[in-house]
Order: C-alpha cells, then structure tokens, then sequence
C-alpha cells in the first residue's frame, strides 16, 4: 500500500487550471464569448454609439434643412454594381407636379444614375462640438447633378436618413443617462437600506413602495405635460432624463436592498469579519463584486425599457419636442394614415427602436447568464 | 389569510391620501392653469376674450383660491363621490369617465384573456420541448414582440390594413353601428373591431409572460419531484401541469397585480392611435389642456386600479401558494 | 426461482456537448424475490443513473443504448423494461405499481404545493386495477382511509391529521416515511431506494432502516438499495454490487464483500473507514488518486491509475470481465482470472 499522504496531482488539465486562476471578470467574459447572439447584438450596440458619437459624419444633409418642394421623395437604395463593375449607384429623383393638388412628386427614375462616394464633403458642422469640418461618410458624387435620400424626405422636405441618425443620438444618449441615474440612485439608496437597516430602511422601503404604487405612464404623462412650453430642448432633455429615472431607480433599489439584506447573512461575510476585516473592506472586497455584474446586467435589460417609453411620450408629444429629434419625434409625422400610405418610409425610426431594443435585450441577457457565479 | 386582507384594506385610505396630495401636486405643477391654456386657445383661433371675464370665470371655477384650499375643496368633494365638472367639455366627469370605463375595461379584459390565452401554452410547449423548431420560431416571436412598442405595432397593422386592403380599421364599430342601440349585431361588429386593438394591446405582455413561463418552467422540470411523479407511473402530459406547471405559475401570478394597471394605461397609447374612446385619450387631452378635475379623477382611479392590482394578485398568490398562506396564519 | 429483476450488460451514454460519457458501461445483476441488493459505490460511479434505467426514467442526453432489463412482474410474466417504450402504458403501469422509487431527498422530492397524503392519494388512484380489477373507481374517501391506513403502517404518529400536511411541515424522519409509504402504497415488488437516509441523521437512519427491513420482511419486497455509506450496506444488504466508473467490479454475498474482499477497489474502501480500533495517531488510509472525469476515461480496467496491484502491460490495456471466484461471489480483475471483457 503507497503512503496515503502522496500528494499525487490529479491530473488537472492545463484549461481547468487557467478557469480556476482567472479573474472574475475574465470568467464573465469568456462566458459572454460563448452566446453568439449576445456577441452580435453587441457589435450592433457599437455601431450605434459610433452614430451617437458623431451623428453628422453619417448624415448626408442638413437635418433641419426645410425645403417643401422636396417632400415625400421614396427611398434611394444603393445599387452596389453598374453593370459588371463595382461602383455604387442610387437612382435619379425625377418630378412632376400633379395637376389637381398643384404639388410636386417624386419618383425613382432608373434610367438616371447618381453615383455615391465614400468620404464626400457636404455641409459644414463641428465634431463633438468643438472640431469644425465638412467630410461626410457618404453622398452623391460632385457634379452629378443629384442627391443622396437614402430614407427619403417627409413631407416638410428634411433628410428622413440625417434625421433619423441625430435621432439615434437623442434616443440612445436617453435611454444611457436615466439609467446611469437610475443606478446611482438605486445602489447608494438601496445601499444605505440594505446595509444600515434601521429607521433609515424603513423610510427608504416606505417611499419605493409608493413609488411603486403610482401608476408609471400616466405619472410620466402628467409629468411631462408639466414641463413648461418654453423651455429650451437641452432642458426638456434633462428633465425627460430624470422623469423617467424617477422610477425606474425603485427596481434596482430594492434588488440591491435585498441582495445587501442577503449577502450579509453569507458565510464568507461572517468569516471575512471573524478574520478581522473592517467594514469598508468587507463591503467593498466581498459584497460588492458579487453583485456588481448582477446590477450591470439588469441595467443593461432597463434600457430598452426607458427608450421604449421616452419614444411613447415623445409619439404623444409630450417627450422630447422639436427642433430637437428623437425616435419618438420622428415617428409623429407617422401618425397619420394617409401620409403613411403615400410615404411609407416614415415608418423605418420605429423599425430601428425595435432594433436596438432587441440588441440591449440580447446583451442584457447574455451579460446576465454570463454574470451568474453558477451558471455552467 | 383574512387578517392579511384586512392589514391591506386598511392601508388603502392612508394611501389613497398619499395619492391625492401627490396627484394634486402634479396636476398644479404646469404654470397657469386651465384659462391660460383656453385663453391662449380663444387667442390662436382668433376670438378674444376681456380681463374681466377672464377674472369671473377664474373666481366662478374657484381658480382663484390659493392650492391648499382648492385641494380640500377637491377632497370634500371627493369624499361625496362627486368627481366634479370638466372645465372643457363642461359635463361631469363622472359622465366623461363613465361612457368610457366600460370599453375599456372591455379592451383591458380582452387583451388580458388573449395574453393568458396563448401565452400560458406556448411558454409550457417551448420548455417542454425546448431546442425544437417551434420552440425556436416562438423564442424569436417573443423576442421582437418585447421590443416592439404596441402603438408601432398598431401604425404598422392599421398601415398594411389601409394601404393593401383599402380597409379602415379606426373606431370600435362601423359607420352605421356607431349610434346604433344595443342589439345582437352590435355587439358582434364591436368584437369585430375589438379583436385587433386587443392584440395590439397585448402583444408585448404575451411576449414577456411567454419568455417568463418558459424560464420558470424549465428550472422547475429537473427538479426531484417532478421525477418522483413520473416514477409513480403518472403520464407525462398529465404530471406536466400537475406539477411544475403548477408550480412555474405562482411568480406569474404575482405579475396580474402589476399587469392589470399596466394593460389600463398601456391601452391609453394605443386608443390614442386608432382613435378609441377610452379612458386614456381623455386623461391625455385632460393634461395638455389643464383640465385638473378630470386629470386628477382619472389618475386617482389609475392609482386605486394600481393598489386593487396588487392587493389581487397577493391574495391570488396567497391562495395558490401554501407555503405563503399557512405562514401567514 | 426466477431473478424479480436480471439486468444484463446494460450500457446507459450522455451524449454531451463535450463528449460521449459512458454512464452505465456494461452492468449485470441479479435480484432474488425479497432480497436486499445494495449497490454501493463512489460519486459519480452510475449507480443512481443504473436504477433510474431501470424504470426508463433517464433524462436526457442520456440514452439506454444497450442490454436488457428482464423485470419478472405480476402474474408470472418477464419483460424486458429495455424494449419498453418510456411513455407508453406498459411502462407506465410497471412504475409505481410493479417498480417504485424512494428517492433520495424527499423534501425536494414532494410537491411543496400539494399535501403528502393527496401525492399518495394520486398513486393510489392511478393503479386502482390492483384494488379493482374490474376497472371501477375507487373513490377519494376510499383513497384516503387507505392512506391513513399505510401512515400508521410506515410509524406515521397522528396519520389521519398527518395526510392533510405539506412536506414542509414534517420533520426529516416523518417526511422518509410519508415517501416510503407513497412508494409502498401500490404493493410493489420491486422497491428501489435511492441514498434513503444519507440526508437523515445517525438516529433516524437506524429508524427508517428498521422501517425498510420490516417491510421487506413482512411483504416480501425486494429492495435495490443504493448507497456510498459501507455501514449502511452490511446493516441491510444480503447481496452487494461494487461499482466504479459505470463497471462493476465486485459482486457476492454481503459476508463475502466485508469479510473476503477480493476486488482491489472493494479492499481499498474497506480500509478507508475509520475504525475504533486503529492504531492512534497512524494516517487514516485513502484510495490514492481520485475519480477521472467523465470524459478522461482511462483505458483498460477503469480502476487500474489508482489500484495498488496493478500489472502493467495488462490492467492499462484490457478491461477484465466479472468471473465467479471460487467461494461465493464475482470479480472483474487479472488478479484472479485472464478472461478479457469482450469489447
């Protein structure tokens, strides 16, 4: 009989030792990796915060740019091919002027080839604000006498294509900020509940309960009706923000309140503190990574959520209000079915809202699988 | 289980006071208030009216009175159960809101079976049969119908509706039913009208409620006792409900009590798009316009339908769950 | 007398994302009318997922891909349960009324929505053609005094308030006994338990130990008992089945096992259990090595990385197939015979 206390390697293979010595957030990632799913609509995410970043690079014309003479024109959609060669193309607008309602219309004209071209100058803006310039990412070839509606127009005549990506700007900047509140005050509120107890717990629990007892959309309505006609867009756009924080921090609140309420009770806090760790420590060494990517992962599922409801109010006009743009602004002009019937296309902002909404849900669950300690 | 109904009544007034003051804040927060709007309206479609008419309507509406007397007034008032005159449409509102809590209570009532309907199998037939084609085509339905927002969903339909079949699909009843008396025929063109808002309304929560049955109903059929039913010798369609279905249900229920309000204000976006009259269009022009008696009954019934909801779903998960019932005791 | 349940070669597979994992890889085994089979073995060894074939209850990925199972049930027949389709009647009408399970948490294992006497209720009424072969019903009322009756039989105190409680309610030992008598109540003959006391303290496990015997001797059930507790099989057991790694190794009489061991693995664990009588302060005696994953099967005798008497040359190239030895009993190793396992 061998001696017992051989500490003969059982044979651990070379993967299991690397899983076993990662970080947690190696693990989540490499976890995150695996949902493919996930992995796309993450790099969708990033296609549109590219958008976010510098909405005018995208945009072909001016967004505010009126002109009724150029309402309704359909869609140009690129041709990638003229005959055999690789040179994209859209079709030329060509107009009449319809003799009974003495307004114009337009229509796609194949004969007429418009070529596009990568990095063109167009209007002038300011990146960030701050850097001025002219390039564009696309538009119709100089001198070739025509123009690039890759969305069409609507029926004041703007760029439905520029619109649509200041859109996403306005949309999408929303939806990141009221949940970037939404957490700060859940966490520090669901925090200070969790952690302290007391009379300071049963106050905060009082006033999320009525939070949560209120009606949201008729609230948020009512809130919003409230917002003074003249104030500027920058500040409607705050107070959409905060409005629609409100809320939403009560529901992360009370998971951090009740994961707080938990991890307390855990064996490995009662060890942490028998080994003599203080209590700033304990919090932040061991409770908080393990609910920090629980929280990032419902965050990222509140998005859609918010987004969803800033384009309800902004649909109802009571959101966000022109001159400034959002998704919900621009499906306004879709209200009407007539319109819709002659112009279609108008209804592409709500297709986009539903792409992006898909795409936070997709990442938020596979971030949410990924994050779970005993998940396989 | 009584006691814990009584606890729960007896909070309501509490809260329903809460409620009225936070409601009544809101309502006033806009500044000016219902004649600025009407003035400025009488201003754009160019009439006009003098300063002292203004000021006699002002003192005749009780406008003029400072906010903490104007909310007692509305209390006292309340308390009769006169929910007081519309300063629009100049009609009680109890009348506004009367002629259209039935439909939509109606449209919410619909929307609500629908969801149940076709939610409750499909989640059951997706866990059961996980990996399967259904299950994959039904996962990438629930998928895109949470991320549509249902007024979207209504443009699109009303949209194709128009634009491929030449069909109107506004209104609740055709042109020749709508002043109509009740009658057989009536109420089938109603259903006939009801059904598409219906789905409409309840796509996204048949959406959710599906992805949720699912979730909780896989994590419920590997568990120890849904072997030992099937070592019984019990069927597998038959220990399937019994059982983890049973089972899977309880956190459903306890969502009915947020769902019920939700599908009352949700419907509010949808009736304002295919032009239903409901309760909902009528709180949002009530709102724009400062109509605050209306505004603020209609909300305060939006919060008591929140609190019933909830109080609802309690009892209901109390009652299916012992565990909750017997501790209770 | 013919075997109640003859299982040969049965091979179970999980077909895995990362591999093929032999489960059950080729067992054999015999239970005689009113005998207690223990099969004992290490984590992971089969043994749960052997039984679970058995009444063609394997989850999936996991398959039955070979063997037979030849069940000796009422009325003289045998049926191979191999053939039987899952969800078919015939199966359906074996489990729980001819085959029953004890399974092993049963806190876990009862509905916590349902009452324990409704769950025995429910078996009763599923296989009424034993109380009424004529096909009639057989009421609630009757139903309930009948579970009254087998809570008082299993040392139910207080059964007719009992049948009316949750699982929750009851404590450890009373929860084992409402699962044995929901198992017992359609009069099996086969009882298969699955690790019945390994959730239980010391005391409550002599307790429903006590209980099983009684009822074995009593009914004459035979009972499959699965267990990784040594002490628990010689209290209980008159044959013993060692697995490893889905094989069995060892098989014979429950003297033979602890009095005669011949499998290396069986002696190894014999040694393993702390004994009074040790010498004090000496090192307690493991099983060097641990179990292989799944899928890092080693090849030849599955045992043979951790066995002391290995043969180089022979153990890591051929699996030893089970021989009787002389004496009572079988083992699967060179030691005793050169008979190769057929591939």
């Amino acid at each position: 009989m061998p001696d017992a206390l051989t500490d003969e390697r059982s044979g651990v293979t070379s993967a299991e030792e690397r899983i076993s010595l990662a970080s947690n957030w190696k693990l989540v990632w490499w976890r995150f990796r695996k949902h493919r799913l996930a992995m796309a609509s993450a790099l969708a995410l990033l296609g549109f915060y590219a958008i976010v970043l510098c909405p005018d690079f995208f945009s072909t014309q001016d967004p505010e740019a009126t002109d009724a003479r150029l309402a309704f024109i359909p869609v140009q959609r690129v041709r990638l091919f003229d005959g055999w060669t690789p040179r994209p193309w859209v079709p030329g607008i060509v107009g009449k002027r319809n003799p009974t309602t003495l307004r114009m219309e337009w229509r796609l004209d194949e004969s007429r080839r418009v070529p596009v071209r990568l990095f063109v100058t167009g209007y002038s803006y300011r990146v960030l604000g701050v850097i001025p310039t002219r390039l564009h990412l696309m538009g119709a070839a100089p001198g070739a006498g025509g123009s690039l509606h890759l969305l069409g127009t609507d029926r004041l005549g703007r760029d439905q294509w520029s619109r649509l990506a200041h859109a996403t700007q306005t949309s999408m900047t929303i939806g990141l900020t009221a949940v970037t509140l939404s957490v700060v005050l859940g966490v520090i509120l669901g925090g200070i509940s969790g952690y302290a107890g007391g009379l300071a717990d049963t106050i905060i629990q009082r006033v999320i309960d009525l939070l949560q007892s209120l009606p949201t959309i008729p609230i948020w309505l009512a809130l919003t009706a409230a917002l003074p006609r003249d104030w500027s867009p920058l500040r409607v756009f705050f107070a959409i923000t905060v409005i629609l924080s409100l809320v939403e921090w009560t529901r992360l609140g009370r998971e951090v309140r009740g994961r707080f309420l938990a991890l307390r009770e855990e064996d490995y806090v009662l060890a942490a503190e028998l080994a003599g760790a203080s209590r700033a420590r304990i919090i932040v060494r061991h409770m908080v990574p393990n609910f920090l990517s629980h929280i990032i992962a419902t965050s990222t599922l509140a998005i859609p959520v918010l987004i969803i409801n800033e384009t309800a109010l902004s649909f109802l006009g009571l959101g966000i209000r022109p001159p400034a743009i959002s998704w919900g602004v621009l499906l306004q002009e879709a209200q009407n079915i007539q319109t819709l019937a002659l112009a279609p296309w108008l209804l592409v902002p709500g297709l986009v809202v539903i792409l992006a909404v898909l795409a936070f849900n997709l990442v938020g669950d596979g971030l949410r699988d990924a994050a779970d300690p005993y998940g396989s | 289980m009584t006691r814990f109904i009584l606890k729960r009544l007896l909070l309501l007034p509490l809260l329903l006071i809460v409620f009225s003051v936070t409601v009544f804040a809101i309502i006033q927060a806009p500044p000016g208030d219902f004649l600025t709007t009407y003035v400025a309206t009488l201003a754009s479609s160019g009439s006009s009216i003098t300063a002292e008419q203004v000021a006699a309507l002002r003192t005749e509406y009780g406008l003029d009175q400072p906010i903490w007397v104007q909310y007692l007034k509305w209390m006292q008032n309340l308390s009769r159960g006169h929910l007081g005159l519309s300063l629009e449409y100049q009609r009680p509102n109890a009348e506004l809101i009367g002629e259209r809590l039935a439909l939509t209570v109606a449209l919410a009532l619909f929307a609500f079976v629908f969801t149940w309907a076709v939610a409750l199998p499909a989640g059951i037939y997706s866990a059961t049969h996980p990996r399967s084609a259904l299950d994959y085509v039904l996962t990438v339905l629930n998928y895109v119908g949470v991320a549509t927002p249902n007024f979207m969903l209504a443009l699109v339909l009303m949209w194709g509706a128009f634009a491929y079949f030449g069909v109107s699909v506004t209104g609740l009843f055709s042109p020749e039913f709508v002043e109509a008396p009740w009658s057989g025929r009536r109420v089938l063109d109603l259903l006939a009208h009801m059904w598409l808002p219906a789905v409409v309304l309840g796509v996204a929560g048949t959406a959710r409620l599906t992805r949720v049955m699912r979730a909780n109903l896989l994590d419920e059929l590997h568990k120890p006792y849904v072997t030992t039913a099937r070592a019984k010798g019990l069927s597998e369609w038959r220990l399937v409900w019994r059982y983890p279905v049973r089972l899977a249900l309880n956190p459903l229920v306890s969502t009915i009590g947020w769902y019920l309000p939700m599908l009352f204000a949700g419907s509010l976006i949808v009736a304002t798009v295919m032009n239903l009259p409901n309760i909902g269009p009528l709180l949002l022009r009530a709102l724009i316009n400062q109509d605050m008696y209306l505004a603020g009954a209609i909300l305060l019934i939006y919060c008591v339908l929140t609190v019933v909801g909830t109080l609802i779903s309690d009892v209901l998960l109390a009652w299916l769950d012992p565990r909750i019932r017997v501790e209770d005791a | 007398m013919e075997p109640v349940l003859a299982v040969r070669d049965l091979r179970v597979h999980f077909v895995l994302d990362e591999g093929l994992v032999r489960a059950v890889d080729g067992v054999s085994f015999d239970v005689a009318p009113g005998e207690v089979v223990g099969i004992v073995g290490e984590s992971g060894c089969g043994k749960s997922v052997t039984m679970r074939a058995v009444l063609q209850i394997v989850e999936p990925p996991g398959r039955i891909v070979g063997g037979a199972m030849l069940f000796n049930g009422e009325a003289g027949r045998v049926v191979d349960l191999a053939r039987l389709d899952p969800r078919g009647a015939t199966m359906r009408a074996i489990r729980g009324a001819e085959i029953a399970l004890i399974p092993q948490e049963p806190m876990a294992a009862f509905s916590p929505v349902h009452t324990v006497g409704d769950q025995v209720i429910e078996a009763l009424r599923l296989h009424r053609r034993k109380w009424r072969p004529d096909g009639s019903t057989l009421t609630k009322a009757d139903a309930r005094q009948m579970t009254v009756e087998l809570f008082h039989d299993v040392g139910i105190s207080m059964p007719a308030e009992r049948v009316d409680a949750y699982a929750w309610q009851l404590s450890g030992g009373l929860r084992q006994r409402a699962m044995i008598a929901m198992a017992l109540s359609c009069r099996p003959r086969l009882l298969i338990a699955d690790e019945p006391t390994t959730a239980l303290d010391v005391t409550t496990q002599a307790q429903i130990l006590n209980l099983l015997r009684d009822v074995q001797r009593r009914r004459g059930t035979a009972i499959v008992f699965i267990t990784h507790d040594l002490g628990v099989i010689a209290q209980i057991a008159h044959h013993v089945v060692v697995m490893y790694l889905g094989r069995v190794m060892e098989r014979g009489p429950v003297d033979e096992i602890f009095h005669a061991p011949k499998h290396p693995y069986t002696r190894a664990l014999l040694s393993s259990i702390p004994s009074l009588l040790a010498t004090p302060q000496s090192a307690l005696p493991t099983i060097a090595g641990s179990i292989p994953h799944p899928l890092g099967r080693p090849p030849g005798c599955a045992f043979h990385p951790r066995c002391p008497d290995k043969m180089t040359g022979l153990c890591d190239s051929a699996a030893p197939a089970l021989r009787p030895i002389a004496g009572a009993g079988e083992a699967a190793c060179f030691l005793y015979h050169r008979d190769e396992e057929a591939s």
